[in-house]
């Protein structure tokens, strides 16, 4: 809402010294986001004058037509002689009076304006444009011409009210009245402790049964509809000057003077209202919902098909406006021809719900929606109605109808009953009863009653319905600033849970591993999954999907995070980092087996557990993930030696980081998946209760994955289920007991089968060694051909020791011998040099 | 065995160890002056064939000379180990100025680590840390906040839509959470009162990515559901938000605004940490970090609507609560002077790696 501060100040005596700045400050803590103060005309200086045009002279020659003028400015020019002044534009004729800038003006951008040599003349000044004078659209798309009536060598700054402030503000959704001036005027009468006068408080003639007829059938969506009638207009009758600058500020652009004069009168009470040509209604004017499928064409030049929701006004031929949102074409106004004048005025009252769906329904928000939308004040009706009658009277020389037509469907006001105590328990201040009373009067609301206040809310204020609301009322109008600061006293809280402090803990292992964080969008495309080589019946392939996502290529959201994170490193890799560890963890999307609306649940009692249980079904499944990538060189080559390139080892690694974390004893073998290398591929698995839960994958991704998109050769990447992993996680780990006996070491190098994995010899070693192994560790795997092909040598460094005792040297080999019998037995190993 | 030639044997001995430059010649001088086939060795063994009284005399002179060569040599031999530990040392010193980047530093994302800075804020309060879905059902992100189907504020928030059984046509009943607000709901349904809560997530609206503005920013929201809590409380614990986290010296202030969740209901600014609002009406010093506003907006906040405690089933007669959220991304932007929104969605390592573990 667009407020000129000039406007303002006729409905309420603001200090003649408080600026526009100072009026801001003051809405602003009584609750209203005054986002900017424009200074209009701020940089102008004069002179401006209104001239007459004398000559003109077409000049030849030039590439566009150019006009070369005498101007008759009076004396503002100092001698009285006519102003010479060169002019491009054509919207003119002799004896217009227009608008003159003389030489030693500045205009708006700072613009100086100074007698200058153009087109083989001297223009001594300009003929100005509205747009030059920085006063907005106003349609003519030209310079200004004014009414015949004005005087040559009036002022024009002050004639056209160049100079003024105005104030931009966002009205909140609640505060419906605040758009309109007297609404604003309301709160800065509040503000400064001034009193208001009220442009809604008209005399206006009561209702006969001599008005335009209507007929509302449908009162539950229009509880109010005011007609009049105005006849004898004159069609040639303008918008005068001060009515034009009005719009212009408010942010409208004058059109014609019986819509400009609805404009108006909706700026300044509030009410959208609407103006019928009424040669072209046909019988009575009625008020229903559409027939599904009936057509309207708006008067955008729209034509829709309606909603058996919408609400209509219609004539006799059937709907000629969308109620509360747009007028039809088949009865406007008509503006190009001049032919209008007769008009009926329409003020009505439509629910809110109804013109918010419709509004949607039609993607039409217009000014009067919005108003409709946020609440309108109905008792405001009869007085726009009267307002827009005296205004087309006024100044379109047009004569009241004595009809006046009111349908009134009946509605008591609406009543809260507080204890009068309630705004200082919610605010945790002492204002006190008197101050309570004085607060919601201000408001407008009628108070009655001692402890308990019976408040009865103000016709334009249908956002009060609670007790809170009226709370908010009186604090705001205390002021938020002098809110006191206190602290309350939580119980003793649980700190972090494990899940939280894991999340935690994951990120600053990966990090001190050397990964790097990336937050990548989860929004994926399908094709994506044809990239990775993901099977067809992959459960992968199920996606959440957007009804309206930001780019149709990705439409659905991530089922695994290695899309974004590998977007992440390509993006480094662009920009010139080849050696990368990323990581991430975030949630992925898995949609329900069987898909099911979301309810919309009752808001006026707790929901049951059933009603809460059937929301949580229709959601998907959300587990967090973990993933890591790597390209490049894992350890840089330096002075130090040579570098190492990230390998499927580091991928693995990263798993095994987590399940660390976790406090998880993570599987890790063999496996194939999806865009990882068919040779290079970790499955990672963890029991749960005893069962086996494969949770991911690690490795080297699939070269020809890589190729296909567009990442470098030996790319890694692991990813895993991080809800699975903690849910396997043993718990609390349990001190060990520290044996102080010595260690006896024993190695062995075993030669197995080449597909022989490590991990299963390993495992046989351990449970063959039996209890008194304390630690074993692969520390050389060679392959030779003295081995023999598809053979390799695994060395491994067993630790022996008691709790209670120096083991011999016997104990310990015996021990590495049953080891070694085991391996052999389940791996086919043979102890080398054996 | 004349005396002279025992002390000249000394003398040979003491001169050679003095002589000897290194620890090697002082080896060689050892064998020489001490060994089996030394003068004094060989000596030595002479007095044996001695008559009586010659022996008592030549065997202490003997002695005395052996002692004296010992002690020499021992003398010698640490002298020149000690230098050779001392050149040792100087041999082996480094320059200590190489790099050692052999494994580049990993970072956490700094909205993680602002995320987590903030709720610990809380959490050293006694408030725990509540989490919920981020594709959530309609309800709990709109309905159960007192956003009724056709309010207007319902529409402000550009939100993404979920396909349901019928895929793009009709509707679902769930979006990808605009706020954090619906883990509030969650919280009340799923906990006693008294609740002390925040929540930081993930959230998303249909904004096209720019310096600005992303379609998937982060949320921190908090909720207190007590008996008797005020909007003094909810001052109180934005205040010490601040200071907690820009300096004791800081302070917010409450500007009346409208939240369906909230009535009443506020928009919090924070004092400008940089300037703490000297700069505001003094051009001389002008501040970017506040636009020389003085003040800076972090989000909305209020007092629960008791609607919403209806709806999460808590007794809006007996309990009383305050909320109050905002974005991370701004945080992040004017605490460590981020100018593009961009940068902090892209995973640019460069971005990301100066800010560490925690900040």
């Amino acid at each position: 809402m667009r407020v000129p501060l000039s406007w303002l100040r006729e409905y309420v005596d603001l200090p003649a010294t408080e600026t526009g700045r100072d009026v801001q400050a003051k809405l602003i803590s009584a609750g209203l986001e005054v986002e900017t103060v424009e200074q209009l005309g701020a940089d102008l200086k004069g002179p401006l004058v209104v001239g007459q045009v004398l000559t003109i002279e077409e000049l030849e020659g030039f590439k566009k037509p150019i006009r070369f003028c005498t101007v008759d400015v009076g004396t503002a020019n100092g001698t009285g002689e006519p102003q010479e002044i060169v002019c491009g534009a054509r919207n003119f004729a002799v004896g217009d009076k227009v608008v003159v800038v003389l030489p030693g003006a500045v205009l708006p951008g700072n613009f100086a304006i100074a007698a200058r040599k153009t087109y083989g003349k001297t223009s001594h000044g300009m003929i100005c444009s509205g747009d030059e004078l920085g006063m907005g659209d106003d349609g003519s798309g030209g310079i200004i011409v004014l009414p015949p009536e004005v005087e040559v060598g009036t002022d024009a700054i002050e004639l056209l009210q160049l100079v003024d402030e105005v104030l931009d503000i966002a009205v909140t959704p609640d505060r419906g009245y605040c758009l309109s001036l007297r609404g604003i005027a309301r709160e800065a009468a509040i503000a400064y402790g001034l009193p208001l006068r009220d442009p809604a408080l008209l005399d206006v003639p009561a209702p006969n049964a001599f008005g335009y007829p209507v007929q509302v059938g449908d009162p539950a969506g229009c509880d109010r509809f005011t007609a009049r009638t105005v006849t004898g207009l004159d069609p040639e009758a303008r918008s005068p000057i001060w009515l034009r600058r009005r719009l212009q500020k408010a942010g409208m652009r004058p059109i014609s003077l019986a819509v400009d004069i609805t404009n108006y009168v909706m700026l300044e009470l509030g009410q959208p209202l609407h103006a019928y040509d009424r040669s072209r209604v046909q019988g009575a004017i009625g008020v229903r919902r559409a027939e599904q499928g009936e057509k309207l064409t708006t008067l955008d030049g729209v034509k829709r098909t309606l909603d058996a929701e919408d609400l209509v006004i219609t004539d006799d031929r059937g709907p000629i406006g969308l109620a509360g949102v747009m007028g039809g074409a088949n009865t406007e106004i008509d503006d190009t021809e001049g032919t209008t004048t007769e008009v009926v005025v329409e003020a009505a009252h439509f629910d809110a719900i109804s013109i918010a769906r419709t509004a949607r329904r039609h993607k039409l928000a217009s000014e009067a929606s919005k108003r409709f939308e946020r609440g309108v004040d109905p008792q405001a009706a009869s007085a726009a109605a009267q307002r827009t009658v005296d205004l087309l009277v006024l100044l379109a020389g047009g004569t009241a109808d004595a009809g006046v037509t009111e349908v009134i469907a009946p509605s008591a006001p609406h009543t809260i009953t507080i204890p009068a105590n309630h705004p200082d328990k919610v605010a945790g201040v002492d204002y006190g009863r008197e101050t309570v009373v004085r607060r919601l009067q201000q408001v407008g609301c009628d108070v009655y009653g001692q402890d308990e206040l019976i408040v009865t809310v103000p016709s334009w204020r249908p956002d009060l319905t609670d007790p809170n609301d009226l709370a908010e009322e009186v604090i705001r109008l205390e002021g938020y600033e002098n809110l006191p600061s206190t602290l309350p006293k939580p119980p003793a809280g649980l700190g972090l849970t494990g899940r939280q402090r894991l999340h935690r803990r994951i990120g600053r292992a990966l990090a001190g591993a050397g990964y790097v964080e990336a937050l990548n969008y989860p929004f994926i495309g399908e094709h994506v999954f044809d990239q990775f080589g993901l099977a067809a019946d992959d459960p992968k392939r199920k996606v959440v999907k957007l009804v309206n996502p930001l780019s149709d290529e990705e439409p659905a959201l991530r089922t695994t995070l290695l899309p974004g994170l590998l977007g992440a490193l390509r993006r480094n890799d662009g920009r010139g980092s080849h050696d990368l560890a990323l990581f991430e963890t975030g949630l992925v999307f898995h949609p329900q087996r069987e898909l099911r609306v979301a309810g919309r649940l009752p808001v006026d009692r707790r929901p049951t557990d059933e009603e809460i249980a059937s929301l949580t079904a229709a959601l998907p499944f959300q587990p967090r993930h973990a993933a890591v990538v790597l390209a490049g060189a894992r350890e840089q080559a330096g002075w130090w030696g040579k570098g190492r390139p990230a390998d499927w080892a580091d991928a693995v690694e990263a798993a095994r980081i987590l399940a660390r974390e976790a406090g998880t004893e993570l599987l890790v073998r063999s496996g194939q998946y999806g865009p990882w290398h068919p040779g290079r591929c970790a499955e990672l698995a963890v029991l749960v209760d005893g069962t086996e839960k494969v949770i991911g994958y690690a490795g080297e991704l699939h070269p020809g994955v890589l190729k296909t998109l567009g990442l470098a050769p030996r790319t890694c990447a692991m990813e895993l289920d991080l809800d699975a992993l903690e849910e396997a996680s043993a718990g609390l780990p349990k001190g060990p007991k520290i044996s102080t006996f010595p260690v006896a070491t024993q190695d062995v190098a075993l030669v197995v089968s080449r597909e022989i994995p490590h991990a299963d010899v390993e495992a046989a070693l351990r449970e063959g060694a039996g209890e008194l192994l304390e630690s074993i560790r692969l520390f050389d795997v060679y392959e030779s051909e003295q081995l023999g092909e598809d053979k390799k040598s695994l060395a491994y460094a067993l630790r022996f020791r008691a709790t209670d005792r120096t083991l011999t040297v016997d104990e310990a080999s015996a021990a590495r011998d049953a080891a070694v019998a085991l391996a052999a037995e389940r791996t086919g190993a043979v102890l080398r040099g054996a | 065995m004349k005396p002279e030639e025992i002390e000249r044997m000394r003398d040979e001995a003491l001169a050679a160890f003095a002589a000897a430059g290194d620890l090697d010649a002082l080896q060689e001088a050892k064998v020489a002056h001490t060994g089996g086939t030394s003068p004094l060795a060989l000596a030595n063994r002479e007095i044996g064939a001695l008559p009586p009284h010659a022996k008592a005399d030549a065997g202490k002179r003997v002695g005395q000379a052996r002692g004296a060569v010992n002690k020499a040599l021992a003398a010698r031999q640490a002298e020149l180990e000690a230098e050779r530990d001392a050149r040792v040392l100087v041999e082996e010193a480094v320059d200590v100025t190489l790099p050692y980047d052999r494994v580049p530093a990993g970072a956490r994302h700094p909205l993680t680590t602002m995320m987590e800075r903030v709720a610990d804020v809380f959490v050293s309060m006694g408030y725990e840390v509540a989490e919920g879905p981020e594709v959530e059902a309609e309800w709990f992100n709109f309905d159960a906040l007192n956003f009724g189907p056709d309010h207007p504020a319902r529409q402000m928030q550009d939100t993404f839509f979920v396909e349901g059984p019928k895929g793009d046509h009709g509707e679902s009943g769930v979006v990808l959470r605009t706020h954090t607000s619906p883990v509030q709901a969650r919280a009340m349904l799923d906990r006693e009162p008294p609740v002390y809560i925040v929540c930081p997530g993930r959230v998303y609206r249909t904004d096209e990515l720019d310096a600005t503005h992303t379609p998937v920013f982060h949320q921190i929201e908090l909720l207190a559901i007590d008996e008797g809590l005020t909007m003094a409380d909810l001052k109180g614990t934005l205040d010490h938000m601040v200071q907690s986290l820009f300096g004791s010296d800081m302070k917010t202030r409450l500007r009346p605004n409208y939240f369906p969740f909230t009535e009443p209901s506020a928009e919090m600014d924070m004092l400008c940490y940089v300037c703490k609002g000297e700069s505001v009406g003094n051009p001389d010093r002008p501040c970017r970090t506040c636009s020389s506003e003085g003040w800076i907006e972090l989000g909305g906040c209020g007092m629960v609507n008791p609607r919403v405690l209806v709806a999460c089933g808590v007794d809006p007669v007996k309990y009383s609560g305050f909320a109050f959220g905002f974005g991370i991304e701004r945080m992040l932007m004017f605490r460590h002077n981020v100018e593009d929104m961009r940068d902090m969605v892209e995973g640019d390592v460069r971005f990301t790696r100066p800010f560490g573990m925690e900040i």
